[in-house]
């Protein structure tokens, strides 16, 4: 056990170094030269640019300037907007909007995604099965700020059903619409696996042993197949928190709920490179962190994920 | 364009029974035929969009009237102009082959990469199957849209080929994990063993007895992809890091249209149903190319 643990530890680590150093090679390293960007039209004297160089630590190699931001990174430097305001400040006051609606998000899936996928797998090869089918590809093809858009204009411009933006109602209803933009792709695969795995275990003998039994349907479903079922779903669920965490970016710039993915969007709009590097490695990182816990977790649960690798 | 997809479900020149029962299956599905013909007409659309963009007059996707901005649907506009003045419908015509080629030209290049890293990990195992499986995790950490918005983002000149290699970059992972997999199901058959007996080389082995029992599923998967690419890029697109102004694709139609949806509800509406239909032909086509290959899944 002990050992599978540090294994899935030391590949966090690895694939951390990886990422960060991707990240970094793609971001700081391929960008040209900024001081000649710095210095505009009329280039600078030799000695201003050996001191801009060293203050900046350009004159160094690829890795040590590599080390240096991996440094700051684990002291939880992001580094510092353009107007030299640390980019963890500015996202200190923004974690709260986005925990609760990625929460908000996560619930709807969880809900929805599961009865969903559970309903069509009952009626496998039915009328209801095939709509849920056809539903997830028709939800998934359609982009998220045409989604976000579309339901912002009708069901709250229109119709007043929920505010048009913002947080200022309050949870649930400032939340709910955009929630539900959010959890729709996540809705779709859940419901998705859901079906297949309990397809999968209905067709098992071990189901057939219950009904042999005289168990109710009622009794089969709902303690055996689902118990069974729910463990790659769980997992499934599990990643994809960390999705939501990260993948607001859209749903909250449409709507304007301030929240990390906004503070990204906006960036990104006014060209802002730093935070941008530095919020979206921190939503990698925060994904990376939630993929691992949730591994541990199931090798706990389940002996025979540890034995498979 | 649609030479991507046809080689598995035609029954290819060997004419292997496997083969054969997939097109069977196929072929007796409405549903494939639809999404067939939906796509079929789309690649030709790309392929010569000069025959379509002007059934309605014009048909010079740069030609816009500023005076006949934002208009609704009507005689000579069929499904409106957008702010510029420009016809929807035959920027729709127009960015089929930008949208097309970013689909496919992303899932070319990621199946590129996922055959190359899957067959070598998948048949030669041992350290170069961990070092794999680790650099393949690495890209896998990144969250798909994150990942290409710090790229693009420092990327100046976005043209269809930036973009792709970008998306390619964090598509290829997954197809990977699908090849490897399939491999590592052949390695193991008594056909590659009587191979190996006869002193073939691997690369021989590789590309004549193992590779095209790993073609289907990661076909099928490809399948799905071109979809999702396509809708990736109208979000980036919409973000500001993919296509940029004189380019015209679907997503560039959207995005700009999202600011005036609700004066003007039909330059969002028409590009994104065109955008639907196709998402979803591709991944209908894909869904029901893994249902006839692994039956067991319906």
């Amino acid at each position: 056990m002990m050992r599978f643990v540090v294994r899935r530890l030391l590949e966090l680590v690895v694939v951390f170094l990886g990422v960060t150093f991707l990240i970094y090679a793609m971001v700081f390293a391929l960008q040209g030269d900024p001081i000649a960007a710095l210095a505009g039209d009329r280039p600078l004297p030799d000695s201003v640019v050996r001191v801009l160089r060293a203050r900046y630590h350009l004159d160094e190699s690829l890795w040590q300037q590599y080390l240096r931001y991996l440094g700051g990174l684990l002291q939880g430097d992001l580094g510092t907007d353009f107007t030299g305001r640390p980019v963890s400040e500015r996202m200190a006051s923004r974690w709260p909007t986005t925990i609760v609606l990625a929460l908000t998000a996560w619930l709807l899936e969880v809900l929805v995604g599961v009865s969903l996928g559970l309903w069509a797998a009952l009626r496998h090869g039915r009328l209801a099965d095939r709509a849920v089918l056809l539903g997830t590809i028709v939800v998934s093809s359609i982009p998220i700020f045409v989604l976000g858009a579309t339901a912002q204009l009708y069901l709250g411009v229109r119709w007043r059903v929920f505010p048009v933006s913002g947080t200022q109602d309050g949870w649930p209803m400032g939340f709910l619409l955009p929630a539900a933009c959010l959890a729709v792709f996540g809705l779709a695969a859940v419901s998705r696996l859901m079906r297949g795995s309990v397809i999968d275990a209905m067709s098992s003998d071990w189901v057939r042993t219950l009904r042999a039994k005289g168990l109710s349907p009622r009794r089969i479903v709902g303690v055996h197949v689902m118990r069974n079922s729910g463990i790659p779903v769980l997992t499934f669920l599990a990643v994809d928190l960390g999705y939501l965490l990260g993948g607001a970016i859209v749903v909250e710039g449409i709507f304007n709920m301030p929240g990390i993915g906004q503070l990204l969007f906006a960036a990104i709009r006014a060209h802002e490179g730093p935070t941008v590097v530095g919020v979206s490695t921190v939503l990698i990182l925060i994904f990376l962190v939630i993929s691992a816990l949730v591994d541990i977790t199931n090798s706990l649960l389940d002996p025979r994920i540890r034995r498979d690798r | 364009m649609t030479v991507e997809i046809e080689p598995s479900v035609t029954p290819a020149a060997d004419g292997s029974v496997v083969r054969r029962g997939v097109w069977r299956t196929l072929r007796r599905r409405p549903a494939f035929w639809v999404c067939l013909v939906a796509v079929a007409l789309l690649a030709v659309v790309a392929a010569w969009p000069a025959g379509f963009g002007g059934l309605f007059g014009g048909g010079d996707p740069y030609d816009c009237d500023l005076l006949e901005s934002a208009v609704g649907p009507g005689p000579g506009h069929p499904l409106g102009t957008d702010l510029q003045g420009c016809d929807i419908y035959t920027g729709l015509v127009y960015g089929t082959r930008t949208s097309l080629s970013i689909g496919l030209l992303t899932t070319a290049l990621a199946l590129g990469i996922a055959f190359l890293v899957g067959t070598t990990a998948g048949y030669r195992g041992g350290w170069a199957d961990s070092v794999l499986a680790r650099v393949t995790d690495i890209f896998l950490g990144f969250p798909f849209i994150l990942g290409a918005i710090i790229i693009l983002n420092s990327t100046g000149d976005r043209s269809v080929l930036t973009v792709s290699v970008v998306l390619a970059i964090f598509t290829w992972p997954t197809m990977a994990r699908i090849v490897r997999t399939s491999v590592r199901q052949v390695c193991d058959a008594e056909f590659v063993a009587a191979a190996r007996a006869m002193g073939l080389r691997s690369s021989r082995i590789v590309v004549r007895y193992v590779l095209p029992n790993a073609l289907g599923p990661t076909l099928a998967v490809a399948t799905i992809t071109v979809g999702g690419v396509i809708v990736a890029e109208s979000t980036l697109t919409f973000l500001g890091v993919g296509l940029q102004a004189p380019s015209v694709s679907w997503g560039l139609q959207l995005a700009s249209a999202q600011a005036q949806f609700q004066e003007h509800p039909h330059m969002l509406l028409f590009p994104s149903l065109v955008l639907s239909v196709t998402v979803i032909s591709l991944i209908a086509l894909g869904d029901m190319l893994r249902d006839a290959l692994d039956p067991r899944g319906r």
